[in-house]
């Protein structure tokens, strides 16, 4: 016992900076995986509302890039209006029996980034949309230019989203010219260039191919645009690496939407079921 | 430096670390980390419960605001404890020296040396618990030497202002 207490004594500092280290690394394991990191995190109301209140002030600064960038979306949505809108005075012709079938599935809801983030290998955003803006874990953060990431922890105004430049984030897309598919990875190099993995070899791909999601996950809608094949690395083995540089500049994003699907819960009892 | 200085300093290179320098991202990803200024602030103690605890929440409250889990609480606590290991070792103090030791007032191959072997060690902790792997360990080197000589030019180049400024 005496033993004991002299041991404890005489590395007491060492003992308590053993214990300090040991929580720190545990906050950094939890943190790499995915919905387990509920404790550090700058979506909680003190860090959200601070970055908050800085952007207020710097947002002045972009006002004009931004609205270019939403003069031009505007721009081709109300094409699509107008070329709907003769569609459905087709439609409206006709006769509907069914109209269950002609719901939304996808709700678009509008947001900012609060803090963006590029520099790590585990890169995370903080945008203003959280559980009072009917946002929940898994939803897909995209902006006018293309994909963005998913939603993972939510708090009440604010929420955390894995970015697409973190090396465990795994986005299905494919080829928009064929229906090849593949898994969508960063190896944490270049933040404006991914890998493409996964693809089948029989899949001719050419540089400057444009690769779309693939919607094969109720996360991102279909055909939503992501970037251009620059190269691929095609070595002896099946990996096949293919490098896309993307559409969006990821160190400058203000204006976001978040996507909503109306069908997840469906699709996931589905597919739930079938497994067991 | 009194207590009260120091205090007010190391929360103003907290906000300059989160709004300033965790966004310079120098061609890619090369950021200075400032804040291990904290460590060469930090009055001397032999009670080093303080300065460990005080570190510890200093990382964490950086962790909170740019999502890393827990780096850089870990990597300057490391430093925090090594701190004294390598006073003894370059400046030849002893407990006695602790209360009336400045940085300001020992010569500068000295303080060049103590203040580079923490930054080194530090950015290599921190690189790595950010890779978190075996793999690319080129990637953490050369990442720890750029942030490294970014950081010290920052710190000794503030420092030096900083110094000019309290003689008059």
């Amino acid at each position: 016992m005496q033993q004991l207490i002299y041991f404890i004594q005489k590395y007491r500092y060492f003992l308590f900076f053993l214990l300090l280290q040991f929580i720190a690394i545990n906050l950094v394991i939890n943190n790499r995986s995915f919905h387990k990191s509920k404790f550090v995190n700058s979506a909680n109301s003190f860090t959200g509302g601070f970055y908050n209140k800085i952007n207020s002030i710097t947002d002045y600064l972009h006002l004009n890039k931004e609205n270019l960038l939403l003069i031009n979306e505007n721009l081709v949505l109300k094409n699509k209006v107008e070329k709907f809108s003769q569609l459905i005075a087709e439609i409206k012709s006709k006769k509907i029996d069914d109209t269950t079938s002609f719901k939304q599935r996808f709700y678009f809801i509008e947001g900012k980034i609060e803090k963006n983030q590029f520099g790590g290998n585990y890169n995370f955003l903080t945008i203003n949309l959280g559980r009072k803006d009917s946002i929940s874990n898994e939803m897909a953060v995209i902006n006018s230019k293309g994909i963005i990431g998913i939603t993972e922890h939510v708090s009440n105004n604010y929420s955390r989203v894995q970015s697409i430049l973190n090396r465990n984030s795994k986005i299905n897309a494919r080829l928009k010219n064929s229906s090849y598919f593949g898994s969508l990875m960063w190896n944490g190099i270049d933040y404006n260039i991914l890998q493409l993995l996964d693809i089948p070899r029989q899949a001719i791909i050419k540089s400057g191919d444009t690769i779309v999601t693939g919607g094969m996950s109720t996360i991102f809608p279909a055909d939503i645009p992501i970037g251009k094949v620059i190269d691929t690395e095609e070595g002896s083995s099946i990996k096949r690496i293919v490098n896309i540089q993307l559409f969006n500049d990821m160190s400058n994003l203000k204006n976001i939407y978040v996507i909503k699907d109306f069908d997840k819960h469906e699709i996931m009892n589905l597919e739930n079921n079938r497994n067991e | 430096m009194n207590k009260i200085r120091v205090f007010i300093w190391t929360v103003l290179i907290l906000f300059l670390q989160i709004l300033v320098f965790n966004n310079i991202n120098f061609s890619g990803n090369i950021n200075p980390y400032v804040y291990i200024t904290f460590i060469f602030l930090f009055p001397l103690n032999k009670n080093r419960f303080i300065i460990l605890f005080c570190a510890f929440l200093y990382g964490l409250t950086l962790d909170f605001f740019s999502d890393t889990g827990g780096i850089h609480a870990s990597s300057l606590l490391i430093i925090a404890f090594l701190r004294l290991y390598f006073i003894k070792l370059f400046f030849k103090k002893n407990n006695i020296d602790y209360l009336l030791f400045d940085l300001h007032t020992e010569t500068f191959g000295q303080v060049f040396n103590y203040v580079v072997t923490l930054t080194i060690i530090h950015h290599f902790i921190l690189f790595s618990l950010d890779n978190f792997s075996f793999q690319n360990m080129g990637t953490v080197l050369l990442n720890t030497l750029y942030s490294s000589v970014f950081t010290l030019t920052l710190y000794f180049a503030g420092s030096y202002i900083l110094r000019e400024k309290q003689l008059n």
